[in-house]
């Protein structure tokens, strides 16, 4: 049997840029995909082509078993889609856009209204349903997109940076929303740039960047895939961590990353405990203060990072981007007291 | 739902939303009755008073014209509004929905002709207001407007077009002023198309905006005795030769439009 969502080299080029380069994407009935990559890696263009906004310059796709390119209209009823920016009317009210999406869907009149008012409810938006959207907030406007994309309650779902935007409560509150539809057979395409969300909903997870998928498999694969543990270390002394990122490169089997701001260095290494050990003597013969340290296992942060190169974006330390990848020893001697 | 009766719903749909918009938005709706009245009163006393047309008070003369002109400008309203959808992702919404294909355009050129019809009644109540009469019968006043509002909803598929080609609503202002402004001077809608020199003339003669407006004026009974008839077919026959334009131009640029918003991708 063909997976609920199929692609096969997926080709888009704008002009030099090459958005998609051969893109393969397979997502069985009732599971969730994350796709995960940094910015410009295709994900927007990959839910474009998917939900037939966009036609690809090469490759075929079919979604619950209709060929994209030949039965586009069929596509459209078994589809919902949330952009990644909210596209809501900001004139009408929440209820007077749901229920527009409802009508367009051919749910008839009674169907489309019962659907509009369940929606603002599960989605915490009933006081303000009969408001118009131009007095919300953006992630009122968010929630209220999520729920245009479920009105019809379409087997398959594209989700395009669903929770960007959202503060911590209503993201989980919406990772609830999205698992619970899952639960009742719905199949999930979800990009994302958080590895948190990635982790916590998706059955598999394909990492793409510049235009194809880097690596593909379920979270636990993708974490062996960059091998052992790490050594987390935070210390007091700002001024010592160029000294302690070179104690730790003896133990450490890869590149020691140092995150100036926290004063945190984090070691990638083959032994377990007995290294971890090794490490912390080292750390203590250099005069080195250790605030906190640990031994765990590699997240999905550090699996992109070994494959891009690059970290992906976290809300929390997205804004000391600049910090981290200056030279610690500079970006230290200015900032911290001595 | 056939396919069928799913067009006339989905646009039924989409037309009412955008009416809401119109009505609901306090700056359109001042536009909607404010620039008719001032259209009428500008052009009327200003104008009104200093150009003197043979046989008849050049108020009178003008009215028809302002109405051509305001219908033209409302039309903008088309492509301003598709625009303002491109750009909010709000196309895109529509174009993943199981919707008919032509009725966010149709919707869409449907409800400007009930925007440009509130404001060919306000404009009609201030005409009269300051002296302009309807001397025909009732039944060709009302064809009159009807080919106003038919010769507008034709100018509105243009702009749909262009705006799905440049979704900018600062470029269709623009680029409909530029077009409109010289559609609308260069014709028989404020001075008589004959007194215009050499080419602008032949251009007025020929402008579909004289023949609507030269066919308002008959139908409104503004045209009085004794005046020449025109000397050109385009003229002479407005009625025929405005409704040629009219179906030509829906043919034209309705499967034209259509066909792009299919392919209008925001970026
Ligand atoms: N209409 C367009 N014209 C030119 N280049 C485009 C166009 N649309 C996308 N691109 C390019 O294609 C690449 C992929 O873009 P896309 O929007 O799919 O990335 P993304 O993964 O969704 O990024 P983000 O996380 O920022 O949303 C980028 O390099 C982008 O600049
Ligand atoms: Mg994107």
């Amino acid at each position: 049997m063909t997976a609920t969502i199929s692609a096969t080299g997926l080709v888009k080029r704008y002009g030099e840029v090459t958005a998609l380069d051969g893109l393969d994407l397979s997502v069985p009935e009732g599971t969730v995909l994350g796709l995960l990559g940094p910015n410009g890696a295709g994900k927007t263009t990959a839910v474009s082509i998917l939900t037939t906004l966009l036609e690809p310059d090469e490759g075929q796709a079919t979604i619950a078993g209709v060929d994209l390119r030949t039965r586009p209209d069929e596509v459209r009823r078994r589809i919902g889609l949330s952009g990644q920016y909210a596209a809501v009317d900001e004139v009408l009210t929440g209820y007077e856009n749901l229920d527009m999406i409802g009508r367009l869907y051919h749910l008839g009149k009674a169907r489309s209204k019962t659907r509009s008012r369940e929606l603002l409810e599960r989605f915490d938006l009933v006081d303000a349903g009969d408001r118009p959207v131009k007095t919300y907030s953006g992630g009122m406007r968010r929630r209220l997109d999520l729920a245009g994309a479920l009105v019809a309650e379409p087997p398959v779902l594209f989700l395009d940076e669903p929770t960007t935007g959202l503060d911590p409560r209503s993201r989980i509150d919406l990772w609830a929303v999205i698992r619970e539809l899952v639960a009742k057979g719905s199949t999930l395409l979800l990009t994302t740039q958080y590895m948190e969300e990635a982790d916590q909903l998706a059955d598999e997870i394909v990492v793409i960047d510049h235009g194809t998928a880097i690596a593909r498999g379920t979270s636990d694969q993708l974490k062996s895939q960059v091998g052992g543990d790490r050594i987390d270390v935070s210390i007091d002394d700002a001024d010592q961590l160029g000294r302690a990122r070179a104690v730790l490169e003896r133990v450490a089997v890869g590149d020691v990353e140092v995150d100036a701001p926290v004063r945190r260095l984090l070691a990638p290494i083959s032994g377990g405990a007995g290294t971890l050990t090794t490490a912390l003597r080292a750390l203590d013969d250099a005069g080195i203060a250790i605030s906190d340290v640990g031994l765990r296992r590699p997240t999905l942060d550090d699996v992109f990072l070994t494959l891009t190169g690059r970290r992906a974006e976290h809300e929390e330390t997205s804004e000391d981007d600049a910090g981290r990848e200056s030279d610690p020893r500079e970006s230290t001697s200015s900032g911290a007291p001595s | 739902m056939n396919a069928v009766t799913a067009v006339f719903a989905d646009t039924s749909v989409i037309a009412k939303r955008n009416v809401i918009k119109i009505v609901r938005v306090p700056e359109v709706m001042v536009f909607v009755l404010m620039s008719p009245i001032m259209f009428v009163l500008l052009f009327g006393y200003v104008f009104g008073n200093a150009i003197a047309v043979e046989g008849t008070s050049y108020r009178e003369f003008l009215i028809a014209g302002i109405f051509a002109q305001s219908v033209m400008f409302g039309a903008t309203f088309t492509g301003a509004g598709i625009a303002e959808d491109m750009q909010k992702g709000i196309m895109d919404r529509f174009r993943s929905l199981p919707m008919s294909r032509s009725a966010v355009l149709a919707g869409r050129t449907i409800s400007d002709v009930v925007y440009n019809l509130l404001s060919l009644i306000i404009m009609a109540i201030t005409g009269l207001a300051v002296g302009w009469r309807i001397r025909g019968s009732f039944l060709e006043a009302i064809l009159g407007f009807v080919l106003l509002l038919v010769f507008a909803y034709a100018v509105s598929w243009v702009m749909a077009y262009i705006a799905l080609l440049v979704p900018s609503v600062e470029v269709i202002n623009n680029a409909s002023f530029m077009v409109i402004f010289p559609l609308t001077f260069i014709a028989n809608t404020f001075v008589p198309a004959e007194d215009l020199p050499g080419p602008l003339k032949t251009f007025a003669e020929w402008n579909p905006v004289s023949s609507v407006t030269q066919a308002a004026r008959e139908l409104f009974g503004n045209i009085p005795p004794g005046v020449p008839a025109p000397d050109v077919w385009s003229l002479q026959h407005p009625i025929i030769y405005t409704m040629i334009w009219v179906v030509i131009t829906i043919a034209v640029f309705a499967p034209l439009s259509v066909n792009r918003y299919k392919r209008a991708n925001r970026r």
